[in-house]
């Protein structure tokens, strides 16, 4: 009768879900990505019509009524945010030696991330374009005011 | 006629400056210089030859083919990564010393002898052999395109230049490091082999091909030529596209 060995090169001990093939893949995709985001927002706020002294608080309400703003800011806060603190952990990865400091870093870092995505997103949408009690020629032409 | 070629070698006065370190003695590693005559034809191993014969037997360093196929003399000279065997003298700024190290992020045992063995412990991880169920009765044929797939990873001597380049590496010697991969590559883009899945899920790990952030260092140190970032890159998009 044949001996059976067992194969010895069964994989090592399986990990969970891999984050750091995801991470990667953001962060080519994300990259592109924002180079279009940030460039066209740059151009259309300090470039086109009357370039950057069209802006001030009017200009900006101006941009948050149009929904089609919202979701382009919305976007960058969120891929501008995750890219860069993913980059942060990753050079903590590198520096930070003991593991006690790392962990506290990584989560220091994406805390703060959490923060300002969470902020970034209440002021884009919670934002007033008409507030209430404000000088009448700081707000946009659309105000009832006017 | 053969006195006049060898009269015609020029003969150099050299300054090495060696990273030395006798964990009998010292506390810590230091540097100290030696001053030799050199001929044009001679390599940095010939001049660690003549520091260790000469002048100071206790210079501890490996070497065993002194022909660059082996592999055992990879060192930081001049802060980049090189087999002593392969580098000629005459070819490095001699205006100033030559400095001579251990490869970086393996632990130091004495002088130029590094602890080898995590490198190799990543390289058995990947499993560096064929892996196939079948059982021909003679040898498996394939074809030349096929065979020069994998052509370039299948130059590597293992001398952990690459790896030892690697700044990931110096800070997390958990990473398999480029000369796992690259020999990874040999066998998971070998048409003969069945074992690419079980490879890539190796290489898919924290520890794996994520870690790699092109930083070219490892291509750079090759001193056989291999292409050590793009074959880290290929496994990266096998692994993506689940199959090599
Ligand atoms: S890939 Fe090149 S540098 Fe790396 S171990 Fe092999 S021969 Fe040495
Ligand atoms: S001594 Fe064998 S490669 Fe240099």
């Amino acid at each position: 009768m044949a001996v059976i060995i067992e194969t010895p090169n069964s994989p090592r001990t399986k990990k969970q879900a891999n984050w750091e093939k995801y991470g990667w893949l953001f962060m080519r995709v994300s990259g592109p990505l924002l180079i279009v985001l940030v460039f066209t927002h740059l151009i259309s706020n300090l470039v086109v019509g009357e370039g950057i002294k069209a802006i001030d608080f009017a200009f900006v309400a101006g941009k948050w009524a149009d929904p089609f703003w919202q979701v382009w800011d919305l976007a960058m806060l969120w891929l501008a945010m995750i890219h860069g603190t993913n980059g942060m952990r990753t050079i903590v990865n590198d520096y930070a030696e003991h593991e006690t400091v790392r962990k506290s870093l990584i989560t220091i870092l994406w805390a703060v991330c959490g923060l300002l995505v969470l902020l970034g997103t209440l002021v884009i949408f919670t934002f007033d374009p008409c507030p209430a009690g404000a000088a009448v020629e700081l707000l946009p032409s659309f105000c009832p005011v006017n | 006629m053969a006195d006049k070629a060898i009269a015609e070698v020029i003969s150099l006065k050299v300054t090495l400056m060696i990273r030395r370190f006798d964990p009998e003695v010292d506390s810590e590693a230091k540097w100290v210089d030696y001053d030799i005559e050199m001929y044009g034809t001679d390599r940095v191993l010939d001049a660690l030859h003549k520091v260790k014969w000469e002048i100071d037997g206790s210079l501890t360093f490996r070497r065993s083919c002194a022909h660059g196929v082996c592999g055992s003399d990879a060192m930081r000279i001049n802060g980049r990564n090189r087999l002593a065997c392969k580098t000629l003298i005459k070819d490095l700024d001699l205006s100033q010393p030559i400095y001579i190290e251990p490869i970086k992020g393996l632990p130091v045992e004495k002088d130029l002898i590094v602890d080898m063995n995590p490198f190799y412990q990543a390289y058995r991880d990947i499993n560096p052999f064929l892996m196939a169920n079948d059982k021909p009765k003679r040898e498996r044929l394939q074809s030349p395109e096929d065979r020069a797939r994998y052509d370039d990873t299948t130059k590597c001597i293992l001398c952990a230049a690459c790896t030892t380049s690697c700044p990931v590496f110096w800070t997390d010697g958990q990473y398999f490091g480029p000369a796992a991969i690259v020999n990874a590559h040999r066998f998971i883009f070998d048409s003969r082999d069945e074992g690419a899945e079980v490879r890539l899920d190796i290489l898919n790990d924290k520890e794996g091909v994520w870690r790699c952030r092109t930083t070219f260092n490892c291509t750079e140190a090759c001193p056989r030529g291999i292409e050590v970032t793009k074959a880290i890159a290929e496994v990266k998009q096998a692994i993506l596209k689940g199959r090599a």
